[in-house]
């Protein structure tokens, strides 16, 4: 086991670089220009020199080295700095963002924390929810509890997440005036009625994108129970005598959860990345957010160190699914 | 393909399979449903127009924000733009997005699949190939995509041949990989059968055989994750549009619409709703046709 990780963790850092180059190739091509900003009034010769100190005359192998420098070896440093107030990262030259004229690391930083309120805690409502509806659904095959169950998570996997979020801010917000459409950042927690209010504003974004991840999630717990119950194993154990609860819940279960524990894995980055539209309907200034907005302003370093940030938590948590897989099921061993 | 095959006669024995499946496909009563409602929806949207025949785009700054009344069925938006007219164009070009950019995404997922699975010096390459596009993070290249080449194709093909070439073209690039794999693992399964050595003892030609003996065999994944297809296509054009990064404002698509009438959304409810209920229907019907073919497909599942 030891050794399949860690030649897995080999394999992604070469995956890792060539993602990399995609995504800094790719944007390479991009027309937009940080000096087309600057007042006409700038000399030709000043403008050239600020081109070069922001590193865009060098040819693109050394451009891309330097990124790859900047990225893997001077923002941990100063993540470190912040951390411990060491003073490792010294005054090397940051990835700074074309917007603002500061560290793109220090704005990830400020918005990751909406991002995994709003988005995480959707996730885990989302799984909170759909494992018993998986599990009963299964269990009562073609009941009125699975056809209800299957239906709704038939159309809560069709309609997407920017339609219901909106249907839900038109019937909660607009009509009965439960909770406010758009979420406060700003808004911090100092006592019950604030808290009371941080709930009410994410309760919707928490809806929208429970639902969608809670129905996925249920489909794939439905058909992986439905798989064991048929198993030879399950009859075995009701032939022991084994009460009905022992065998669902202690028997299949575990056996049912192996392939849903490794979908819920695979789809933690798609908390990252894919909540971008849930971002944008309820106005959250999360990551989502950060990474549209820095597309309509054009702003490349923010760009690309959020793309490739969204591709090494999926290949983290790709390598996560098939570690698990194989420390779950002792039918699997990868050596 | 499924007509062409049916259409030879019905004596013997390929078009008796084709008639299993349909049988197996009326008893799934979602997919039925299914069908009837994506069949009405392509009707309106295809025949809608000839019969409404208002322009889309005609601006009546008169009748702006009207509900529903004698000559707008569903009102007019904030320029006067008949909604009935701009749903069906809407429609028109979301559809066809979406069944342009699965045929492409079908393409090279069979292509780079069949290559991988039957010859054996592609496969290494071409899975890690797949691999690597699955650990892409998808949505955020999908926008920095259409960022990125807006404004060179708008100018070579123009703002709508442009935009929806790039859009079809990101989306077909970036959804292949589910159909590759599935189908470079039929194809492995495949090649180990009597058949195939049988038609490689005779000379048969790679190409030939590809064409004659292994394609036909692996139609039925194809055929369902193409309908799979459709629906997440439609899904993410839309959702492209709606984050601004879609077709240009005076292009209806279903997407641009909702987009276009969030800002409205405490005076006009329905118009956010109208659209968003057409892009759901049609996303709805077209998984749970995905649904029935896939059972109806299915030997194991037929005839039971």
């Amino acid at each position: 086991m030891l050794t399949y990780t860690l030649r897995r963790l080999l394999i992604a850092i070469p995956t890792l670089l060539f993602i990399s180059l995609i995504i800094f190739l790719l944007l390479d091509l991009a027309p937009g220009d940080p000096m087309a900003q600057m007042p006409l009034t700038v000399p030709p010769e000043v403008k050239q020199k600020m081109r070069e100190a922001l590193g865009l005359g060098e040819p693109i192998h050394i451009r891309y080295a330097l990124w790859l420098k900047q990225f893997f070896i001077i923002e941990p440093m100063h993540i470190l700095d912040a951390m411990f107030g060491t003073n490792l990262g010294g005054d090397a030259q940051r990835i700074i963002s074309w917007q603002t004229r500061s560290p793109v690391a220090d704005i990830i930083a400020q918005r990751v924390p909406q991002t995994l309120w709003v988005v995480g805690l959707a996730y885990v409502v989302g799984v909170a929810i759909a494992l018993p509806i998986g599990i009963i659904s299964a269990y009562k095959q073609y009941s009125w509890f699975d056809q209800i169950g299957t239906f709704i998570s038939m159309i809560g996997f069709s309609v997407p997440t920017f339609f219901t979020g909106v249907v839900l801010i038109i019937i909660f917000a607009v009509n009965l005036q439960w909770f406010p459409s758009i979420y406060d950042t700003t808004h911090k927690v100092t006592g019950w009625d604030s808290f009371v209010f941080q709930l009410r504003q994410m309760a919707m974004p928490v809806m929208v994108l429970a639902l969608y991840n809670a129905s996925q999630i249920s489909r794939f717990m439905r058909a992986s129970m439905l798989d064991n119950l048929r198993q030879d194993y399950v009859r075995t154990a009701r032939a022991k005598g084994l009460r009905e609860r022992v065998v669902v819940l202690t028997h299949v279960l575990r056996n049912s959860m192996i392939p849903v524990v490794t979908v819920i894995a695979l789809g933690v980055p798609t908390i990252f990345g894919g909540a971008i539209i849930t971002e944008q309907v309820f106005k959250v200034n999360g990551l989502g957010q950060l990474l549209i907005t820095a597309i309509h302003a054009n702003d490349l370093p923010m760009v690309q160190t959020l793309t490739f940030i969204f591709a090494i938590l999926i290949v983290l948590f790709n390598l996560v699914a098939d570690i698990l897989y194989g420390i779950l099921d002792p039918r699997i061993r990868y050596d | 393909m499924t007509d062409a095959v049916t259409a030879t006669p019905p004596s013997e024995s390929p078009s008796n399979q084709w008639r299993d499946v349909w049988r197996q496909f009326r008893s799934h009563r979602g997919a039925m449903l299914g069908l009837i409602v994506f069949a009405a929806i392509l009707g309106t949207v295809l025949l809608g127009p000839l019969i409404w025949s208002m322009d889309a785009t005609f601006v009546d700054m008169r009748a702006r924000n009207k509900g529903p009344m004698m000559g707008h069925p569903l009102g007019t938006d904030q320029l006067g733009r008949d909604m009935l007219a701009r749903l069906m164009a809407g429609g028109k070009v979301s559809i066809a997005v979406g069944l342009t950019a699965m045929s492409l995404s079908i393409f090279l997922g069979t292509l780079i699949g069949i290559s991988a699975g039957f010859f054996r010096r592609l496969d290494g390459i071409l899975m890690r190939l797949t691999d690597l596009f699955l650990a892409l993070p998808l949505l955020p290249l999908l926008l920095v995509m259409v960022m990125l080449f807006r404004e060179p194709l708008s100018k070579r093909f123009g703002p709508e041949t442009g935009i929806f070439i790039l859009i079809v073209g990101a989306i077909g690039v970036t959804s292949w990989m589910q159909t590759a794999r599935i189908v470079r693992g039929e194809v492995l399964a495949l090649k180990e059968r009597e058949f195939v050595l049988a038609a490689r003892s005779i000379g048969t030609s790679p190409f030939k055989m590809i064409l004659r003996h292994i394609l036909p065999n692996v139609l039925s994944p194809i055929m369902v994750s193409a309908t799979l297809g459709i629906a997440s296509a439609i899904i993410t054009e839309s959702a492209l549009s709606f984050l601004g990064l879609g077709f240009p404002p005076d292009f209806p698509t279903w997407g641009r619409l909702l987009f276009d009438a969030v800002d409205q959304i405490q005076l006009y409810p329905m118009r956010v709703i109208l659209p968003g209920i057409a892009i759901s229907l049609t996303v709805l019907s077209v998984n749970y046709i995905g649904d029935g073919l896939r059972d109806a497909l299915d030997p194991r599942i037929r005839g039971r």
